[in-house]
Protein backbone atom coordinates (compact mmCIF):
# COMPACT_ATOMS: atom_id res chain seq x y z
CA UNK A 1 0.00 0.00 0.00
CA UNK A 2 3.07 2.30 0.10
CA UNK A 3 3.84 4.46 -3.05
CA UNK A 4 6.04 3.02 -5.64
CA UNK A 5 7.59 4.03 -8.68
CA UNK A 6 5.43 3.18 -11.81
CA UNK A 7 9.07 2.20 -14.01
CA UNK A 8 8.05 -1.01 -11.67
CA UNK A 9 5.28 -1.69 -13.27
CA UNK A 10 5.22 -1.91 -17.70
CA UNK A 11 5.32 2.06 -18.99
CA UNK A 12 5.48 0.96 -22.28
CA UNK A 13 2.47 -1.14 -21.90
CA UNK A 14 0.63 1.87 -20.28
CA UNK A 15 2.13 4.08 -22.80
CA UNK A 16 1.09 1.49 -26.03
CA UNK A 17 -2.20 0.94 -24.27
CA UNK A 18 -3.12 4.49 -23.97
CA UNK A 19 -1.32 6.09 -27.25
CA UNK A 20 -0.05 8.33 -24.59
CA UNK A 21 -2.48 10.08 -23.89
CA UNK A 22 -4.37 11.50 -20.61
CA UNK A 23 -7.66 12.34 -19.96
CA UNK A 24 -6.83 15.76 -18.99
CA UNK A 25 -9.25 17.63 -16.47
CA UNK A 26 -12.43 16.44 -18.18
CA UNK A 27 -13.08 13.20 -16.91
CA UNK A 28 -16.51 11.33 -16.62
CA UNK A 29 -15.98 8.69 -14.30
CA UNK A 30 -15.96 7.92 -10.90
CA UNK A 31 -13.96 5.07 -9.29
CA UNK A 32 -17.72 3.59 -8.72
CA UNK A 33 -19.37 4.29 -12.10
CA UNK A 34 -21.05 1.55 -13.35
CA UNK A 35 -20.03 0.97 -17.05
CA UNK A 36 -22.19 -1.30 -19.27
CA UNK A 37 -21.36 -2.75 -22.50
CA UNK A 38 -23.85 -1.19 -25.25
CA UNK A 39 -22.41 -3.78 -28.18
CA UNK A 40 -20.43 -6.74 -28.82
CA UNK A 41 -16.77 -6.46 -29.79
CA UNK A 42 -15.90 -5.71 -33.12
CA UNK A 43 -13.44 -7.51 -35.05
CA UNK A 44 -9.70 -5.98 -35.04
CA UNK A 45 -10.67 -4.26 -31.45
CA UNK A 46 -7.97 -3.31 -29.01
CA UNK A 47 -7.80 -6.28 -26.94
CA UNK A 48 -8.17 -4.21 -23.85
CA UNK A 49 -11.20 -2.91 -25.11
CA UNK A 50 -12.62 -6.23 -26.05
CA UNK A 51 -11.92 -7.17 -22.49
CA UNK A 52 -13.48 -4.59 -21.07
CA UNK A 53 -17.37 -5.09 -23.73
CA UNK A 54 -16.98 -9.00 -22.15
CA UNK A 55 -16.67 -7.96 -18.26
CA UNK A 56 -19.16 -5.09 -18.59
CA UNK A 57 -22.19 -7.01 -20.17
CA UNK A 58 -23.84 -6.89 -16.76
CA UNK A 59 -22.54 -3.48 -15.00
CA UNK A 60 -19.06 -3.27 -13.68
CA UNK A 61 -17.28 -0.35 -11.58
CA UNK A 62 -14.58 1.36 -13.10
CA UNK A 63 -12.39 0.37 -9.87
CA UNK A 64 -13.26 -3.35 -10.95
CA UNK A 65 -12.11 -2.50 -14.45
CA UNK A 66 -8.78 -1.29 -13.48
CA UNK A 67 -8.44 -4.40 -11.13
CA UNK A 68 -9.21 -6.64 -13.32
CA UNK A 69 -7.22 -5.71 -16.27
CA UNK A 70 -3.91 -5.01 -13.92
CA UNK A 71 -4.22 -1.81 -15.26
CA UNK A 72 -4.18 1.46 -13.05
CA UNK A 73 -7.33 3.55 -12.86
CA UNK A 74 -6.58 6.59 -14.81
CA UNK A 75 -5.32 4.35 -17.92
CA UNK A 76 -8.76 2.18 -17.56
CA UNK A 77 -10.72 5.48 -17.49
CA UNK A 78 -8.53 6.42 -21.10
CA UNK A 79 -10.24 2.81 -22.40
CA UNK A 80 -13.38 3.74 -21.45
CA UNK A 81 -13.15 7.14 -22.68
CA UNK A 82 -12.66 5.59 -26.19
CA UNK A 83 -15.74 3.35 -25.54
CA UNK A 84 -17.94 6.04 -23.78
CA UNK A 85 -17.04 8.67 -27.73
CA UNK A 86 -18.02 5.26 -29.92
CA UNK A 87 -21.25 4.58 -27.84
CA UNK A 88 -19.84 0.84 -27.25
CA UNK A 89 -20.48 1.67 -23.42
CA UNK A 90 -22.95 3.48 -21.02
CA UNK A 91 -21.90 5.13 -17.55
CA UNK A 92 -24.10 4.93 -14.80
CA UNK A 93 -22.91 7.28 -12.50
CA UNK A 94 -22.65 7.43 -8.46
CA UNK A 95 -25.27 9.52 -7.05
CA UNK A 96 -22.97 11.61 -4.39
CA UNK A 97 -21.05 14.51 -5.36
CA UNK A 98 -18.06 16.44 -3.60
CA UNK A 99 -18.38 18.56 -0.81
CA UNK A 100 -22.13 17.54 -0.34
CA UNK A 101 -23.74 15.27 1.90
CA UNK A 102 -25.29 12.24 0.71
CA UNK A 103 -29.29 12.06 0.10
CA UNK A 104 -31.26 11.13 3.15
CA UNK A 105 -33.29 9.14 1.62
CA UNK A 106 -30.46 7.53 -0.13
CA UNK A 107 -28.82 6.95 3.31
CA UNK A 108 -31.76 5.42 4.43
CA UNK A 109 -31.70 2.93 1.40
CA UNK A 110 -27.81 2.41 2.34
CA UNK A 111 -28.81 1.62 6.03
CA UNK A 112 -31.69 -0.80 5.18
CA UNK A 113 -29.12 -2.27 2.61
CA UNK A 114 -26.78 -3.07 5.33
CA UNK A 115 -28.96 -3.72 8.28
CA UNK A 116 -30.24 -6.92 5.91
CA UNK A 117 -26.72 -8.45 5.26
CA UNK B 1 1.29 -6.02 -7.74
CA UNK B 2 2.00 -7.81 -10.89
CA UNK B 3 1.50 -11.55 -9.54
CA UNK B 4 -1.53 -10.61 -7.57
CA UNK B 5 -3.38 -8.95 -9.84
CA UNK B 6 -3.23 -11.47 -12.34
CA UNK B 7 -5.03 -13.44 -10.11
CA UNK B 8 -7.58 -11.30 -9.24
CA UNK B 9 -8.04 -10.73 -13.22
CA UNK B 10 -11.20 -11.62 -14.26
CA UNK B 11 -12.77 -11.95 -10.78
CA UNK B 12 -14.38 -9.06 -10.63
CA UNK B 13 -16.17 -10.52 -13.94
CA UNK B 14 -17.01 -13.73 -12.02
CA UNK B 15 -18.92 -12.28 -9.66
CA UNK B 16 -21.08 -10.60 -11.75
CA UNK B 17 -23.50 -7.26 -10.45
CA UNK B 18 -26.95 -7.24 -10.97
CA UNK B 19 -28.39 -6.42 -14.07
CA UNK B 20 -30.07 -3.14 -12.28
CA UNK B 21 -27.54 -2.11 -10.49
CA UNK B 22 -27.09 1.64 -11.17
CA UNK B 23 -26.00 3.89 -8.31
CA UNK B 24 -22.43 2.86 -6.95
CA UNK B 25 -21.67 4.32 -3.70
CA UNK B 26 -18.24 4.90 -1.76
CA UNK B 27 -17.34 4.62 2.23
CA UNK B 28 -13.59 4.85 2.82
CA UNK B 29 -12.05 2.91 5.71
CA UNK B 30 -8.72 5.20 6.70
CA UNK B 31 -5.67 3.83 9.17
CA UNK B 32 -2.14 2.94 9.62
CA UNK B 33 -0.33 0.56 8.24
CA UNK B 34 -1.11 -2.96 9.64
CA UNK B 35 -4.33 -1.76 11.39
CA UNK B 36 -6.98 -3.93 10.24
CA UNK B 37 -8.20 -2.06 6.92
CA UNK B 38 -8.45 -4.56 4.53
CA UNK B 39 -9.48 -7.47 7.30
CA UNK B 40 -12.08 -4.75 7.42
CA UNK B 41 -13.19 -4.95 3.84
CA UNK B 42 -12.77 -8.64 3.18
CA UNK B 43 -15.09 -9.44 6.53
CA UNK B 44 -18.15 -7.75 4.82
CA UNK B 45 -17.23 -7.24 0.98
CA UNK B 46 -19.22 -10.29 -1.15
CA UNK B 47 -15.96 -10.52 -3.00
CA UNK B 48 -13.25 -11.35 -2.01
CA UNK B 49 -10.80 -8.03 -1.51
CA UNK B 50 -9.50 -6.53 -4.97
CA UNK B 51 -6.23 -4.51 -5.46
CA UNK B 52 -5.58 -2.19 -8.41
CA UNK B 53 -3.69 1.20 -8.66
CA UNK B 54 -3.46 4.58 -9.01
CA UNK B 55 -0.87 7.03 -11.31
CA UNK B 56 -0.17 10.07 -10.11
CA UNK B 57 1.73 12.69 -12.25
CA UNK B 58 3.50 15.35 -10.95
CA UNK B 59 0.97 17.55 -12.06
CA UNK B 60 -1.12 16.51 -9.15
CA UNK B 61 1.73 16.54 -6.70
CA UNK B 62 1.11 20.28 -5.92
CA UNK B 63 2.71 21.76 -3.51
CA UNK B 64 4.25 18.35 -2.08
CA UNK B 65 8.27 18.11 -1.87
CA UNK B 66 9.02 16.16 -4.90
CA UNK B 67 12.77 15.63 -4.10
CA UNK B 68 10.94 12.60 -1.63
CA UNK B 69 9.73 10.81 -4.85
CA UNK B 70 13.50 11.46 -6.26
CA UNK B 71 14.03 11.94 -10.14
CA UNK B 72 10.48 10.08 -10.89
CA UNK B 73 8.03 12.57 -12.06
CA UNK B 74 5.21 9.36 -11.72
CA UNK B 75 4.80 7.11 -9.04
CA UNK B 76 1.42 4.60 -8.50
CA UNK B 77 -0.40 3.79 -4.99
CA UNK B 78 -2.39 0.90 -4.68
CA UNK B 79 -5.41 0.34 -2.49
CA UNK B 80 -7.67 -2.86 -1.89
CA UNK B 81 -11.87 -2.70 -2.40
CA UNK B 82 -14.65 -4.70 -1.71
CA UNK B 83 -17.80 -4.68 -2.77
CA UNK B 84 -21.45 -5.03 -0.92
CA UNK B 85 -25.05 -5.08 -2.70
CA UNK B 86 -27.30 -3.45 -0.71
CA UNK B 87 -30.54 -3.90 -2.89
CA UNK B 88 -31.54 -4.08 -6.77
CA UNK B 89 -30.07 -0.24 -7.12
CA UNK B 90 -27.58 0.70 -4.97
CA UNK B 91 -24.02 -1.23 -4.98
CA UNK B 92 -21.74 -0.12 -1.45
CA UNK B 93 -17.67 0.01 -2.35
CA UNK B 94 -15.36 0.02 0.62
CA UNK B 95 -12.07 1.43 0.13
CA UNK B 96 -9.11 0.80 2.38
CA UNK B 97 -6.82 3.62 2.24
CA UNK B 98 -3.62 4.28 4.49
CA UNK B 99 -4.02 7.52 6.75
CA UNK B 100 -0.53 8.56 7.38
CA UNK B 101 0.91 9.01 4.31
CA UNK B 102 2.05 11.55 2.22
CA UNK B 103 -0.23 10.87 -0.77
CA UNK B 104 -3.52 11.58 1.90
CA UNK B 105 -4.71 14.51 -0.76
CA UNK B 106 -4.72 11.48 -3.73
CA UNK B 107 -6.56 9.63 -1.47
CA UNK B 108 -9.23 12.87 -1.59
CA UNK B 109 -9.22 12.87 -5.08
CA UNK B 110 -10.06 9.34 -5.50
CA UNK B 111 -12.49 9.39 -3.05
CA UNK B 112 -14.15 12.57 -3.61
CA UNK B 113 -18.03 11.80 -3.51
CA UNK B 114 -17.51 9.48 -0.58
CA UNK B 115 -20.89 8.96 1.93
CA UNK B 116 -17.90 8.80 4.96
CA UNK B 117 -15.76 7.34 6.45
CA UNK B 118 -14.27 4.75 9.27
CA UNK B 119 -10.64 5.74 10.78
CA UNK B 120 -9.98 2.31 12.31
CA UNK B 121 -7.57 2.53 15.32
CA UNK B 122 -4.77 0.74 16.88
CA UNK B 123 -4.65 1.61 20.46
CA UNK B 124 -1.09 0.73 20.45
CA UNK B 125 -0.33 3.08 17.95
CA UNK B 126 -2.98 5.97 18.39
CA UNK B 127 -0.42 8.28 16.79
CA UNK B 128 -1.38 6.86 13.17
CA UNK B 129 -4.54 8.11 13.07
CA UNK B 130 -4.29 11.40 13.84
CA UNK B 131 -3.04 12.68 10.35
CA UNK B 132 -6.15 10.81 8.87
CA UNK B 133 -8.64 12.79 11.57
CA UNK B 134 -7.02 15.95 11.26
CA UNK B 135 -7.36 15.53 7.27
CA UNK B 136 -10.95 14.42 7.21
CA UNK B 137 -11.90 17.52 8.92
CA UNK B 138 -10.09 19.44 6.87
CA UNK B 139 -12.31 18.33 3.93
CA UNK B 140 -15.16 18.30 6.24
CA UNK B 141 -15.59 14.11 5.12
CA UNK B 142 -17.96 12.64 7.69
CA UNK B 143 -16.39 10.34 10.01
CA UNK B 144 -16.72 7.77 12.82
CA UNK B 145 -13.68 6.17 14.58
CA UNK B 146 -13.84 2.44 15.24
CA UNK B 147 -10.75 0.69 17.66
CA UNK B 148 -10.25 -2.80 16.08
CA UNK B 149 -9.71 -4.08 19.55
CA UNK B 150 -6.56 -6.07 19.41
CA UNK B 151 -5.16 -5.94 23.20
CA UNK B 152 -8.39 -6.59 25.82
CA UNK B 153 -10.43 -3.47 27.17
CA UNK B 154 -7.70 -0.69 27.83
CA UNK B 155 -7.29 1.94 27.29
CA UNK B 156 -11.17 2.81 27.14
CA UNK B 157 -13.45 4.39 24.46
CA UNK B 158 -13.06 7.88 26.25
CA UNK B 159 -9.55 7.68 26.66
CA UNK B 160 -9.24 7.24 23.21
CA UNK B 161 -11.66 9.90 22.36
CA UNK B 162 -9.74 12.25 24.29
CA UNK B 163 -6.35 11.28 22.99
CA UNK B 164 -7.49 11.46 19.64
CA UNK B 165 -9.35 14.77 20.51
CA UNK B 166 -11.96 13.44 18.90
CA UNK B 167 -15.03 15.45 19.02
CA UNK B 168 -17.62 14.12 21.52
CA UNK B 169 -20.71 14.34 18.28
CA UNK B 170 -18.61 12.23 16.34
CA UNK B 171 -19.16 8.24 17.15
CA UNK B 172 -16.44 5.78 18.37
CA UNK B 173 -16.88 2.24 18.50
CA UNK B 174 -15.10 -0.89 19.34
CA UNK B 175 -15.01 -3.52 17.22
CA UNK B 176 -13.30 -7.04 15.59
CA UNK B 177 -12.35 -6.10 11.89
CA UNK B 178 -12.24 -10.10 11.60
CA UNK B 179 -15.54 -10.65 12.25
CA UNK B 180 -18.44 -9.98 9.66
CA UNK B 181 -21.14 -8.62 12.43
CA UNK B 182 -18.72 -6.24 13.89
CA UNK B 183 -17.71 -4.99 10.45
CA UNK B 184 -21.22 -4.76 9.89
CA UNK B 185 -21.85 -2.52 12.86
CA UNK B 186 -19.27 -0.09 12.27
CA UNK B 187 -20.66 0.70 9.18
CA UNK B 188 -24.13 0.75 10.34
CA UNK B 189 -22.78 3.53 12.94
CA UNK B 190 -21.34 5.80 10.01
CA UNK B 191 -24.35 5.37 8.07
CA UNK B 192 -26.74 6.32 11.04
CA UNK B 193 -24.40 8.93 11.95
CA UNK B 194 -24.41 10.78 8.54
CA UNK B 195 -28.22 9.90 8.46
CA UNK B 196 -28.13 12.32 11.42
CA UNK B 197 -25.83 15.18 9.50
CA UNK B 198 -28.40 15.23 6.63
CA UNK B 199 -31.60 15.02 8.48
CA UNK B 200 -34.66 15.53 6.32
CA UNK B 201 -34.01 19.10 6.92
CA UNK B 202 -31.92 19.22 4.29
CA UNK B 203 -29.24 21.86 6.03
CA UNK B 204 -26.00 20.92 5.42
CA UNK B 205 -23.73 20.91 8.56
CA UNK B 206 -20.33 20.40 9.44
CA UNK B 207 -19.73 17.15 11.02
CA UNK B 208 -19.18 19.01 14.55
CA UNK B 209 -22.31 21.42 14.87
CA UNK B 210 -24.22 18.63 15.35
CA UNK B 211 -22.42 17.56 18.39
CA UNK B 212 -24.89 17.77 21.30
CA UNK B 213 -27.75 16.13 19.01
CA UNK B 214 -26.61 13.31 17.99
CA UNK B 215 -27.38 9.75 20.50
CA UNK B 216 -24.33 8.52 22.42
CA UNK B 217 -22.44 6.84 20.44
CA UNK B 218 -21.75 3.58 23.03
CA UNK B 219 -25.71 3.24 23.96
CA UNK B 220 -26.15 3.56 20.08
CA UNK B 221 -23.96 1.20 19.30
CA UNK B 222 -25.15 -1.14 21.91
CA UNK B 223 -29.10 -0.23 20.78
CA UNK B 224 -27.49 -1.11 17.02
CA UNK B 225 -26.26 -4.49 18.43
CA UNK B 226 -29.44 -5.57 19.41
CA UNK B 227 -31.40 -4.47 16.51
CA UNK B 228 -29.19 -6.57 13.64
CA UNK B 229 -28.20 -9.55 15.82
CA UNK B 230 -30.79 -11.83 13.89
Amino acid sequence: MSPRSVDRESPDRLYTVTGGRTLGDDDPFDLVSLVVSEREPAPGMQSEHVRILRDCQSPMAVVEISAGLALPVSVVKILLRDLLDAGSITVRRPVAKRAQLPDHDMLKQVLVGLQKL
Amino acid sequence: MGSRNSDQAGLAARSPLRKTASHGLKIVVVGGFGVGKTTMVGSVSEIKPLSTEEVMTEASVGVDDNSRVGQKSTTTVAFDFGRITLDQRNVLYLFGAPGQDRFWYLWDQLFSGSLGAVVLVDTRRLQDSWYAIDRLEYHQMPFIVAVNRFEGPTPTLEQVRDALSVDAGIPLVDCDARQRESSKLVLITLVRYLTSLSGPQDAPHPPGSLAMSVPDPISDYSSSAEETAL
